[in-house]
């Protein structure tokens, strides 16, 4: 297997994870926020929130979002190393404050938007590493 | 504090989680070519593992906090705190799965953690 082989199969799954795992938090915060705050802990209380949390389309979707993640995260970790494979997909961070940011309107300070850079300046360095270290 | 609490917990039990299951990915070792065949088969084995599956159980612990979490608190303030596992996680994949992690990488992680404390402070 060629270094070049491994890397443009490292980037896809990497760019699949960024993506599906993104879209699933920002898919599931949807639907929770629309199931609302648990407020009651009595056992009836959780019963109603389950079942409405289960029947909930936006959770729906955020949970298959997060299986093709979980899939592809699998996968990488078959060849790559955990201490790359983990910092490296931090990029989707800004993929998450953006979709935060148009799909929930949540609003973004100019201090949280520095800490989004700071970490992918953070994922660029890891970036350069060699994604795998161990012996086969 | 309610906050910090589930944080440490989402934390902890991913990190754990996630050095369980690498772990057990890596005992498989490398998979190719990536077809639906093979991932398939490559996914049937990998969940006949133990390791796999204590990791899994981690995994969900920090997952159904997060989702607990996620109901009450912005998802744009969440998710950037969980990114405290970059440490954690270099610490396990260093000291648990002997992997090299050289100085630029720490680096890295470095800057993470100072991504997070920005977000954090706003």
């Amino acid at each position: 297997m060629s270094s070049q082989h491994l890397d443009r199969k490292t980037y896809v799954l990497l760019a699949s994870m960024v993506f599906f795992g993104s879209l699933g938090n920002v898919l599931l915060s949807k639907g929770m926020k629309q199931i609302g705050e648990i407020l009651d802990p009595s056992p009836m209380a959780l019963v109603s929130v389950f079942v409405k949390t289960f029947t909930n389309g936006f959770i729906w979707l955020g949970i298959s979002s997060l299986l093709v993640f979980f899939v592809s995260y699998l996968l990488l970790l078959s060849w790559a190393d955990f201490s790359y494979v983990q910092p490296a997909s931090a990029i989707g961070y800004a993929l998450v404050a953006v979709l935060g940011y148009f799909m929930l309107g949540e609003s973004i300070s100019l201090t949280r938007w520095a800490g989004v850079l700071t970490i992918c300046g953070g994922v660029a360095l890891v970036g350069r590493t060699e994604p795998r270290t161990t012996g086969d | 504090m309610r906050l910090v609490l589930f944080i440490a917990i989402i934390v902890l039990c991913g990190t754990a989680g996630d050095i369980a299951v690498s772990h057990a990915m890596k005992q498989i070792g490398e998979v190719h070519p990536l077809t639906p065949a093979v991932i398939l088969g490559v996914l049937a084995r990998a969940f006949r593992m133990r390791w796999m599956w204590i990791g899994i159980g981690l995994e969900a612990v920090g997952f159904f906090s997060l989702l607990a979490l996620l109901s009450w608190a912005d998802v744009s303030v969440v998710v950037p705190a969980t990114a405290l596992s970059y440490v954690t996680g270099a610490c396990g994949a260093k000291f648990l799965l002997n992997e090299k992690v050289a100085p630029l990488r720490w680096a890295g992680v470095l800057l993470v953690c100072l991504g997070v404390a920005l977000i954090s402070i706003s």
